[in-house]
């Protein structure tokens, strides 16, 4: 019986859909078998991230309203052969399905996958409701910005209210400079607010975009930092206790040196 | 975790601080789920009752919904009121 984990934030734009891409990407690659769901009815983009739009052909609410079963939806990944996503529709919208039928497609799911990830779309009406319905764990991405923070405060209020009251939080895009400069707020600030366990911290990385471009995860291609901390959060989600990546360590000497005396910009 | 250069650079004014403080603010009455317009309507009827025993200036009240840490260091809501007393009424002191 596998977990089933959803993947939301409030606030759009915040990468909830790279996350869960790459986690699940991430499990992969350790032997798991990952189905991701795209819970965003109308506004489907879990599909270009991973490349694989051009392979669908049936989706969700295909699924749920019995045009086709659930094997013939699932597009199998290019390079994972143990990742699946189960796309949204393009043409409906979230009133399309209900909490129920998302109940029962994860009961189904569950039952052949070790892990089935649910992409949330933002905001917290109909759509919200649908993608935390049928999940037993959740997962908040946040950025360390103002309106996002405030935005997944909210969220973590309304998951509690939905039966899932220990969410972890993943702080994404995060500028190791800007936190130095003291211009952003940092791993602790960001936790001290929110209150919940943090599960994986993913600093800002072009590798992202570049990859996003070429709709393949950036844990493929395994040098980057975004793909080294994505594949931590999916050892953790394994069980494994690593520790949130040293994100000072790509300092140059002479940064050190202007710290060591003091005339470091903080 | 302390750091030695702290000492040395602007820390309370940096941009980051200022978010943090403005977050916290708000995550008060997100939290509390209260509106300042709320707020009003309690400190409006505080003073209808407390009016009766003392004088004060309406101004000089602070109402507020805030956050506050118990014995076990966890967090709880609290409703605090500061109101700067000017004069008891008779009725409130003992007698003689």
């Amino acid at each position: 019986m596998g977990e089933v984990y959803v993947i939301t934030s409030g606030k759009g734009g915040v990468g909830k859909t790279t996350t869960t891409a790459n986690i699940g990407a991430a499990l992969a690659m350790e032997g798991k078998k990952v189905v991701l769901v795209d819970a965003d009815i109308g506004l489907r983009n879990l599909d270009v991230v991973l490349g694989l739009e051009n392979r669908i052909v049936y989706d969700l609410i295909d699924v749920t309203e019995g045009t086709c079963r659930l094997k013939q939806a699932l597009v199998r990944d290019k390079r994972f052969d143990s990742l699946y996503l189960l796309p949204a529709a393009q043409t409906r919208d979230k009133t399309a399905v209900s909490p129920e039928q998302m109940q029962d497609l994860c009961k189904e799911l569950r039952e052949q996958f070790d892990y089935v990830l649910i992409d949330c779309p933002a905001g917290i009406e109909q759509g919200f409701k649908n993608a935390v319905a049928g999940a037993d764990k959740a997962i908040v991405v946040t950025i360390p910005e103002v309106s996002a923070v405030r935005d997944a405060d909210r969220i973590i209020g309304l998951l509690a209210s939905n039966d899932l009251p220990y969410p972890q939080l993943i702080i994404n895009r995060l500028r190791i400079d800007m936190v130095k400069r003291g211009d952003m707020m940092n791993i602790d600030d960001t936790i001290d607010i929110l209150g919940i366990d943090l599960l994986g911290v993913v600093p800002d990385d072009e590798s992202i975009v570049v990859s996003t471009n070429k709709g393949e995860p950036v844990v493929a291609d395994g040098n980057s930092l975004a793909s080294k901390a994505f594949r931590n959060i999916a050892k953790r989600l394994e069980g494994a206790r690593i520790p949130i990546m040293d994100l000072e360590t790509d300092d140059s000497l002479m940064d050190k040196l202007k710290r060591l005396f003091g005339m470091g910009k903080k | 975790m302390f750091d030695f250069f702290k000492f040395f650079s602007k820390e309370e004014s940096s941009s980051k601080n200022i978010a943090k403080e403005r977050l916290k603010l708000v995550l008060i009455h997100d939290r509390a789920n209260v509106s300042p317009k709320f707020l009003d309507m309690i400190k409006g009827d505080i003073m209808k009752v407390i009016s009766d025993y003392m004088e004060f200036d309406s101004d000089e009240i602070d109402i507020r919904i805030t956050r506050v840490q118990n014995e076990d260091s966890d967090y709880t809501s609290a409703l605090i009121a500061n109101i700067p007393i000017k004069k008891m009424k008779k009725i409130g002191k003992n007698p003689g």
